[in-house]
């Protein structure tokens, strides 16, 4: 395409710039604007006609005005990919931010991506071990699967998210995960956070950072998690990389989203985001998984804040409708000191029961599960009850619950940062002797078979 | 067929504006260089607005837009069921072939194989009178279904002559009088309801294996039902549980903008389920439709269009059709994407005023009808909502239950219990009970509408006294109150709780349901003896054998032990009486 320059902008509106009467451009063409101090600034099409595009510009319209040049590109975005990712800190723009050279690029891909055809995927079913027990045991997690951590203002995600980084391994394989950090509005202090943890224990030279922080465009933020996804897609099924990919806040991103629709005058959907936003969504977060023919996955933990705890913000809503599962932290839990303050009655994991039992985890995981889960939900119902009637109108299986309830969060959530449990002798064992606080006659989602073999004091010998 | 063609004046996401082209509403066009499909949605002037089935990124103002004369269609006929299909009938299996693991653009794939041969059986002969839905032969599509090949509806007259043999889908296996040639592929568009004799009212329960559903909440073959519930409630399970386990003799799944591991979780599983009535590959009897969230809007917006039509084509051989949509709050978004791309005026949250009137266009499209061929057919809908938020006073399940008949309401509470499947009792409702008893009468039990009131009224008392129990704790009340509350627990602990990835609990027959229910029963009576004779309630409740009872349900057989362990159990309960 030429380089053509064109100055025939009409209206600047938020981060849009209208220009008139211009050669056909392409939608969604990569375009540049020089204005007239020099300054480069780039930007997208998002709608065109014979006779009107409309651009969003990445770093935001100030200082553009009617004499701004504008050029576009003849492509649609791409990011240079290459193996040299890894070990490399980028801005949201895909551009070095670590004062290293150029990416050298082994291809050019378009970062909007394309879906993987549902034929092709291979059904997720390798377990990964967290080391957490709460995620391992209640929530496990697996190759490919896109799980994200719900959480909100003042509560630890970051923590838990890179526990789960440093940690997360196959049971019984050497693979190792390569990470994939896509930082999207968070303040620099998160971000060093990150930066020094991840150099703390060597893992930044296994990773790839993608980094939008607070006071960089809001725009750019549209794009920040394609690229970050984009490598990952290049690292994964082009190098046979397991990639982990962590992403946060997603909060951000969608605000960011609100902000083009608005400017755009669209019809709104709930609380102000656009109609699209579910599709937008779903299509960073489908971009996790295994495919056919390939050695490599893509595993996926976008980290989001729910908006006044509430789970039911859009945010939330339609994450949880896409991604297979979601870990919900819980202020509650933060506030008695436990860390992680992961409740588990909310949390779900959607592949779980591919990834888990005999051959994969244990054969009594499953079972383990669903009594933990069933005894600590009765005995957080019973606190409600006895705030009200006391203990002494509870009778014996009741009264149990209650105690099990605050052993549960005592001991087998809570454990250090550093923790690393395996799944057999350091979860769910620890599970069945946690459970011996109950008396078996009551526990009845265990299968008879699994007591007889696994309970402590009442396995046969 | 018209070759006009036109030139590409806007793009905006999935709707491309044309001009030069004068095309029918709803009619097919080829949009771009790449020749995308694209569907007319609205003529404005001598703008033409399209909305295309795949991804537009890169497409320029200028480029052409060429008519094809055809409104969107599927193709139908022998070759169909095993497949599975993108929201256009794009068989995924060739898609992976030309474009490999993503799915890129501008490749076409026909809906069916038109090279592969099928072995074709008259049944009708030369001289039969035929008109649109005669049956006039048949192929042995798969072990377990045989693919009818009917006349085309319009068609009429005398057939000339007729052949049995190996033939392709395209080539004419019969000849009308009036020269007219039948083939064994016809074509219909997706968004016209194929055509029948008359609808009949439904009175045969549809049989999911699902003690719930059946039990409490049935629904009719021919029947329509919504799933309602918030993420993590276990819709997708349950429609997953209704396509494996019902007794339809075709099941049509539509993934209608939801996850793809999920899909692929269903197209790697389903191959191996054996279907229970059949002893069959359950595959054999399915189609299924995947058009994941991130696949193209307008596509997932046919899908389910392509979906119904495919099942009404079955339907008219006289089959029993179950068709899951999950989820048409998917399809609903689109509906709202593409409305709010033509900027037309919203109705309530942003979705377009004709919402409601096509949800009801939709499920008005199942039914249990006479075909035009005089055979009893019927197609059940059971659609999954997603309503944001799980509050469904949205405008999806809103404009869903004013017209299904059953409602079957995910409960996040439950589930949050692990209380599977999640249905709640309380507000969930089956309009069909009436129409269905005599049925129930004649094939399970001459009491069966009897005993499934008995169950539904105790679960019903159970909730009032838990609102008392929740103000003063359970001691405070009468014993018989504390021995409902026990039943109601075991009605729910055992009865109501089903266990979809339990190799045996995963499906129970009607009559073990019966079996189950009336044990229940039985041990509220035999109970109530008891401790009228002065046994405790803790002695009544904790008798060893009703553990056995109810535990046994996880083993194989069941059916057949389930009279014995209740008679050890009435006798242990008998013996707490003489213990006093």
């Amino acid at each position: 395409m030429s380089g053509k320059e064109y100055r025939t902008i009409t209206d600047v509106k938020g981060p849009l710039v209208f220009l008139e009467k211009t050669e056909p451009v392409a939608y969604n063409e990569i375009v540049q604007l020089r204005l007239s101090d020099g300054t480069m600034k780039n930007g997208q099409v998002l709608d065109t006609s014979d006779d009107k595009v409309i651009v969003q510009v990445f770093e935001g319209t100030e200082s553009v005005d009617r004499q701004t040049g504008v050029k576009f590109l003849g492509d649609v975005f791409r990011l240079p990919v290459s193996k040299g990712l890894i070990g490399r800190i980028l801005d949201g723009a895909g551009k070095p931010r670590d004062g290293g050279p150029e990416i050298v690029a082994e291809d050019m891909a378009d970062i909007i991506g394309a879906a993987i055809n549902p034929y092709s995927r291979e059904s997720p079913e390798q377990f990964i071990q967290t080391g957490i027990s709460a995620i391992d045991a209640c929530t496990s997690l697996v190759r490919g699967q896109k799980l994200p951590i719900f959480s909100a203002s003042g509560l630890p995600h970051n923590d838990i998210a890179l526990q789960i980084a440093r940690q997360a391994r196959l049971v019984g394989s050497d693979d190792d995960f390569v990470v994939v950090f896509c930082a999207m509005g968070i303040t620099a202090e998160e971000y060093n956070f990150f930066v020094q943890d991840l150099e703390r224990t060597g893992a930044l030279e296994n990773a790839a950072l993608f980094v939008n922080l607070a006071d960089d465009p809001a725009v750019e933020r549209l794009i920040t998690p394609r690229l970050a996804l984009t490598a990952a897609e290049y690292l994964a099924f082009e190098h046979d990389y397991h990639v982990l990919v962590i992403y946060t806040d997603m909060t951000n991103y969608c605000e960011s989203l609100r902000q083009i629709g608005a400017a755009r005058e669209e019809v709104p959907g709930r609380r102000g985001y656009p109609g699209y936003m579910y599709t937008d969504l779903a299509m960073m977060y489908e971009r996790a998984g295994m495919v056919k023919g390939k050695k490599g996955s893509i595993t996926q933990f976008p980290i989001l804040t729910m908006p006044g705890d509430d789970i039911t913000h859009p945010i939330p809503d339609l994450s949880g409708y896409i991604t297979e599962g979601q870990i919900v932290i819980s202020r509650e839990l933060h506030q008695k000191g436990i860390y992680p303050p992961i409740n588990v009655l909310p949390s779900l994991s959607r592949l779980m029961n591919a990834g888990i039992g005999e051959g994969k985890t244990r054969e009594d995981h499953k079972s383990v599960s669903d009594q933990l889960y069933a005894a600590y939900a009765g005995g957080r119902e019973l606190r409600g009850l006895v705030a009200i009637v006391g203990e002494d109108a509870l009778n014996e299986r009741d009264l149990q619950l209650l105690k099990f309830a605050d052993i549960f969060e005592d001991q087998f959530l809570r454990q250090s940062r550093d923790e690393d449990r395996s799944i057999d002798e350091g979860t769910l064992d620890l599970a069945w002797n946690l459970l011996t606080n109950i008396d078996t006659k009551y526990l009845v989602r265990l299968d008879q078979k699994w007591i007889d073999k696994y309970h402590p004091t009442e396995k046969n010998s | 067929m018209s070759e006009e063609s036109g030139l590409i004046y806007r793009i905006s996401g999935p709707v491309v504006t044309a001009v030069g082209i004068s095309p029918r509403m709803y009619e097919v066009v080829r949009v771009g260089d790449e020749g995308l499909m694209g569907e007319v949605i609205e003529l404005h002037g001598d703008q033409s607005v399209i909305q295309v089935y795949e991804e537009t990124s890169g497409i320029k103002p200028g480029e052409p837009v060429v008519r094809t004369g055809q409104t969107l269609s599927v193709k139908l006929g022998p070759g169909l069921l095993t497949q599975i299909y993108d929201g256009i009938q794009r068989p995924l299996e060739s898609l992976e072939e030309t474009m490999g693991v993503f799915i890129t653009r501008g490749v076409d794939a026909d809906g069916l194989d038109l090279t592969k041969k099928w072995e074709f059986n008259a049944t009708a002969s030369a001289g039969d009178e035929v008109s649109g839905g005669s049956v006039i032969g048949f192929v042995q599509e798969t072990e377990t279904v045989e693919h009818k090949i009917m006349i085309p509806p319009g068609h009429s007259g005398k057939i000339a002559s007729i052949e049995s043999g190996e033939f392709d889908i395209t080539t004419s296996v019969c000849t009308l009088e009036d020269g007219t040639e039948i083939a064994m592929m016809q074509e219909w568009p997706v968004r016209t309801p194929r055509p029948f004799k008359q609808k009949n009212a439904p009175d045969v329960p549809l049989i999911t294996g699902q003690r719930i559903l059946d039990f409490l909440f049935p629904l009719a073959k021919g029947g329509t039902a919504g799933i309602p519930g918030p993420f993590g409630a276990g819709k997708t399970v349950t429609q997953q549980q209704l396509a494996r386990w019902s007794d339809a003799q075709i099941v049509v799944y539509i993934g209608c903008g939801e996850r793809g591991n999920e899909m692929t979780e269903v197209l790697t599983e389903f191959p191996h389920l054996t279907d229970p009535n059949t002893g069959k590959p359950l595959m054999n009897r399915t189609t299924m439709i995947a058009n994941t969230s991130n696949m193209p809007v307008a596509a997932r917006e046919a899908s389910v269009y392509t979906g119904i039509t495919i099942a009404e084509y079955f339907r008219d051989m006289g089959y029993d059709v179950a068709l899951m949509a999950d989820s048409t709050s998917r399809w609903a978004e689109a509906m709202r994407e593409i409305s709010s791309r033509l900027e037309e005026m919203p109705g309530e949250e942003g979705y377009p005023a004709y919402l409601s009137s096509r949800l009801a266009e939709f499920y008005e499209r199942a039914g249990r009808v006479q075909t035009l061929g005089g055979d009893d057919g019927s197609v059940s809908v059971i659609g999954a909502v997603s309503p944001p938020g799980g509050d469904i006073s949205e405008p999806v399940s809103q404009g869903t239950l004013r017209i299904v008949k059953v409602f079957w309401g995910l409960d996040a509470g439950l589930a949050r219990q692990r209380h599977f499947p999640a249905i709640n009792w309380l507000s969930s409702y089956s309009l069909y009970p009436q129409a269905l008893d005599q049925w129930y009468r004649d094939n399970i039990a001459s009491d069966f509408p009897e005993v499934r009131t008995k169950i539904s009224s105790l679960l019903q008392v159970e909730a009032e006294l838990q609102e008392i129990v929740q103000l003063v704790g359970s001691d405070a009340l009468p014993m018989d109150q504390q021995l409902t509350l026990e039943v109601a627990r075991m009605i729910r602990e055992f009865f109501l709780q089903q266990n979809a990835f339990h190799d045996v609990d995963t499906f129970s027959q009607l009559g073990l349901q019966y079996e189950m229910a009336k044990a229940i029963l039985a041990f509220q009576e035999e109970s109530e003896k008891a401790m009228a004779g002065g046994a405790g309630l803790e002695d009544v409740v904790n008798v060893p054998a009703r553990t056995d009872l109810m535990r046994g349900r996880f083993e194989e057989g069941y059916a057949e032990r389930i009279g014995e362990l209740l008679g050890e159990m009435s006798k242990q309960i008998a013996e707490t009486m003489e213990d006093n």
